[in-house]
């Protein structure tokens, strides 16, 4: 395959959406945003509870999410950070692939994963269900039947 | 050896291959991440059993380097985004470099023994 390389400083002469560009842009719009909830999470999940991590267990994550707070908070982490990594997965994969074919079947790896990782964790969040713990389903009045 | 570029072997450089590594091991970290969360949608007892694998010495030395490396490819990006947006940035981008290093070790300077203070009650 014959690469032509377009002087740098030329007008461009492709017509249509430059997605390089909004992939360029989209890294440091997320990043920037992710640079703020990343270190958010990391404090009250590690560093703030008794205990660090070991405080992180069933209940601790359905206190979280009976707010709705840290329900957009987490949806957001999800999809601003899959898709930060992904696309810089992708660059990775774009410079150091020699065989074409090698480099189209990682990039659709990527995104197959990212794909499935994103439906995953969604659906994770949205049909969280605190009930199904029995110590929990006592005490919480969402999960006294008859409501 | 040609001789030193503006880039080549110095912090421009350094930085960009430091910020590949750290992005692809923070990556690996965000695709098990999500999995292991996803394991409150099956049961307590699985999603408390898979997080209790991350409560030993040897998980929390691990989690030691993934903030490191978090701090360091968050400080960076920054310094990136400087670089591209701000009319200093690439005046300063040397400078911000040792910024970002020494944000990131204060940091984890603070972070570390509150970490290690966990890590003795695993």
């Amino acid at each position: 395959m014959e690469i032509v390389i377009e002087t740098p400083n030329a007008p461009r002469a492709r017509k249509g959406t430059n997605w390089e560009k909004w992939g360029w842009m989209y890294m440091r719009v997320s990043g920037a945003v992710l640079v703020a909830l990343i270190f958010g999470h990391l404090l009250v999940n590690m560093v703030l509870p008794e205990g660090g991590v070991k405080a992180v267990d069933f209940a601790f994550v359905a206190g979280k999410w009976a707010n709705p707070f840290w329900q957009v908070y987490d949806c957001l982490r999800l999809w601003l950070a899959l898709i930060h990594g992904t696309n810089g997965m992708r660059t990775i994969v774009n410079d150091y692939a020699e065989r074409e074919s090698v480099r189209k079947a990682l990039n659709w790896i990527l995104l197959v994963t990212c794909l499935a990782l994103l439906v995953l964790g969604t659906l994770t969040l949205t049909t969280f269900d605190p009930c199904i713990d029995p110590s929990l389903a006592k005490t919480l009045s969402v999960c006294a039947t008859g409501n | 050896m040609p001789a030193g570029t503006l880039y080549r072997g110095k912090v421009g450089m350094w930085s960009w291959v430091l910020h590949r590594i750290t992005g692809v091991a923070i990556f690996f970290f965000l695709l098990v991440h999500v999995l292991d969360t996803a394991l409150v949608r099956v049961s307590p007892e699985a999603y408390n059993s898979v997080m209790g694998s991350y409560k030993t010495i040897i998980m929390g030395l691990g989690e030691m380097g993934l903030v490191a490396a978090i701090l360091f490819h968050a400080l960076n990006g920054l310094r990136i985004i400087a670089v591209d947006f701000w009319r200093k940035g690439t005046k300063y981008q040397n400078l911000l470099f040792w910024i970002v290093i020494i944000v990131a070790v204060v940091l984890f300077a603070g972070y570390a023994p509150v970490q290690i203070m966990h890590m003795l009650n695993y």
